[in-house]
């Protein structure tokens, strides 16, 4: 049972499934990564790493055995745009998997499903078993000698960490997932120390759609930086939340417009470990180069409680911390209790400027992006919000 | 020839190890199958894998505790996982939080006595759209409201009371 999410027109829907394929099995491996790198395409979970570059360095890492992992443990909180391509668009991400085997020699691809989303799962598989009855999966692809290759789901169990893609490998190789120090990067040490890449979703779902499009297609909208469209989550105040498909480079208002959310006070962007984006702000941009994000909007209306949120996130990353590194484990709940003396009007502005720096030591000094980015909102809503933070009466 | 319960789940297990492959990346798909089938992963149930995979019992205990989906400790045939993070929060979670309290007669993290519900916290279940969202397994509900509660719970009884029926019918064979 898969409840419809609204949804703007999708690109992925234009797309004629195989075409993408079909277009790089024509030509050598080399031209498939030339047309990705000309794209400009960049890693749609998050950090924006450029998706050509990875599976280059992946396929010039030395070893016999490659792997290709798909990151469907989208747990970023006000995140579910894969949700929505893996129900509607599941073969165009498994086209771009294939894809990026053909680009690195791989032999093996999986898919690491949040447990969240298990429904979903025998979804996938069907699709699955149908591209392996179509040979666009298993021995032989498309008749090409030499290009072997499957997709398998395997499942999570319930945690935000092991998205890290590190963390996600840890589990995959049945270990509590807790992230590896970088580098060395799954590139060269990924799954039982194979290269490997990871990617999200929707990069896989768009490496396909430029194949099958060409490079100059999908650099015509976005920016010079941020190339292309990107899928957005869309949640909270506004009229109309839903998953839509937008070019990168789009200002916080003019998203808003689309979405019916012109009285907001604030907006989250890329989830908990993004950045609260104030009213005066809104001129800015969504893009690499302004405002990353894996396409999470939140929306806070006028009359929502900036300390709430705060506390609501905090929350959230202690219970999802893995516990490895000091400032996250203990800076988190440091800031919370911050947050609840501020709650109950007890913070004096030191004690405030205190945990304002502990917030930026957790930001420097932690292992993974999770503690890196637990202080964000935080730190935002200090920077924004003072006046609705500071000084107020205790709860009767 | 009368074979006792641990018996039979050694076997399950024989079987799980070598339909996944003995090896230690293996392990959640087991654990995951273990907690699908019995509720929860046992003392017993670690023990056998860890002599199964070779590795050691505290390391499965170990990868138990750090999954929220796997619980050493038994949970309800129907696990509630009710979203706590933003947008569900901002979308009236506060209040479905209270009816499942009240219909259930348990507080989060607890079972009901009779072993059939299980209610938990979630973080982000990607249902933001469409708020407050919960879990009763694997399946979704969104849009949530105090009122749907006691129907959701129904539909659970009366699936529980189709397996319930079943599973006698196995005891008789
Ligand atoms: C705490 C944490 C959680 C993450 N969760 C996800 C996730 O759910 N999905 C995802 O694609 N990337 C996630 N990432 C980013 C991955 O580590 C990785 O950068 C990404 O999968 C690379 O894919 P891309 O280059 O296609 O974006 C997460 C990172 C961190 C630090
Ligand atoms: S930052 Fe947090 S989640 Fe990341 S390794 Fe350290 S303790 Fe674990």
């Amino acid at each position: 049972m898969i409840t419809p999410t609204r949804t703007s027109s999708l690109t992925f829907s234009e797309i004629t499934p195989g075409s993408g394929l079909k277009a790089a099995l024509s030509r050598p491996p080399a031209d498939a990564l030339a047309k990705i790198n000309f794209s400009g395409l960049r890693g749609r979970g998050g950090a924006g790493f450029p998706t050509s570059l990875k599976w280059e360095l992946a396929d010039k890492s030395p070893g016999q055995k490659k792997y290709v992992i798909c990151n469907a443990d989208e747990g970023e909180p006000g995140t579910f745009k894969d949700r929505v391509i893996l129900a509607d668009f599941a073969d165009l991400v498994f086209e771009g998997m294939t894809i990026a085997a053909y680009c690195i020699s791989a032999q093996e691809g999986i898919v690491y499903l949040r447990a969240e989303y298990t429904y979903l799962r025998p979804h996938l598989e069907e699709v699955l078993e149908q591209r392996r009855e179509k040979n666009l999966l298993g021995n032989k692809i498309g008749g090409q000698d030499g290009f072997d290759f499957d997709i398998h789901v395997r499942m999570g169990s319930g945690s935000y960490v092991c998205g890290e893609e590190t963390a996600l490998i840890e589990s995959l190789e049945g270990q509590r997932g807790e992230p590896r120090n970088r580098p060395p990067f799954p590139i060269d040490t990924g799954y039982l120390g194979n290269p490997t890449t990871v990617n999200n979703v929707e990069t896989f779902a768009w490496a396909a759609c430029i194949l099958s499009q060409g490079s100059d297609w999908f650099k015509k909208l976005g920016t010079e930086k941020s190339t292309g469209h990107k899928l957005f989550s869309v949640s909270g105040d506004c009229q109309l939340p839903g998953v839509y498909d937008l070019p990168l480079g789009i200002t916080i208002d003019e998203l808003l417009d689309q979405v019916g959310g012109q009285d907001a006070k604030a907006v989250q962007v890329g989830g908990a470990a993004g950045q609260c984006v104030p009213r005066h702000e809104f001129h800015r941009a969504i893009a690499y180069e302004d405002i990353p994000t894996g396409g999470s909007i939140i929306v806070f209306g006028p009359h929502r409680d900036m300390l709430r949120v705060a506390a609501n996130f905090l929350e959230f990353f202690i219970d999802e911390s893995c516990g490895q590194c000091t400032p996250c484990r203990e800076g988190a709940p440091k800031l919370l209790e911050g947050i609840e003396m501020l709650q109950r009007g007890e913070c004096s502005m030191e004690h405030l400027q205190e945990l304002y720096s502990l917030g930026q030591t957790m930001q420097l000094a932690s292992k993974c992006g999770l503690g890196q980015t637990a202080p964000n909102t935080f730190l935002s809503i200090v920077d924004h919000f003072r006046d609705e933070i500071l000084g107020r009466t205790a709860p009767a | 020839m009368l074979r006792t319960k641990g018996e039979r789940l050694r076997d399950e297990l024989v079987a799980m190890a070598d339909k996944y492959g003995r090896d230690r990346s293996s392990l959640l798909n087991i654990l995951q199958e273990v907690q699908h089938r019995y509720y929860s992963i046992s003392e017993y149930a670690m023990q056998v894998i860890a002599d199964l995979l070779d590795i050691h019992p505290v390391e499965i205990h170990s990868v138990v505790s750090f999954y929220s989906f796997l619980n050493a400790r038994p949970r309800g045939e129907f696990v509630i996982r009710l979203c706590r993070t933003i947008s569900c929060d901002m979308a009236g979670k506060d209040q479905v939080a209270r009816q499942l309290e009240n219909d259930l007669g348990i507080t989060f993290g607890e079972t009901t006595p009779d072993g059939k519900f299980s209610l938990e916290w979630a973080n982000c279940l990607g249902m933001c759209d469409q708020g407050p969202a919960l879990l009763v397994n694997q399946r979704v509900y969104t849009h949530v409201t105090p009122e749907k509660i006691h129907g959701i719970l129904q539909e659970c009884r009366q699936r529980f009371g189709v397996h319930a029926m079943a599973g006698q019918k196995e005891k008789h064979i």
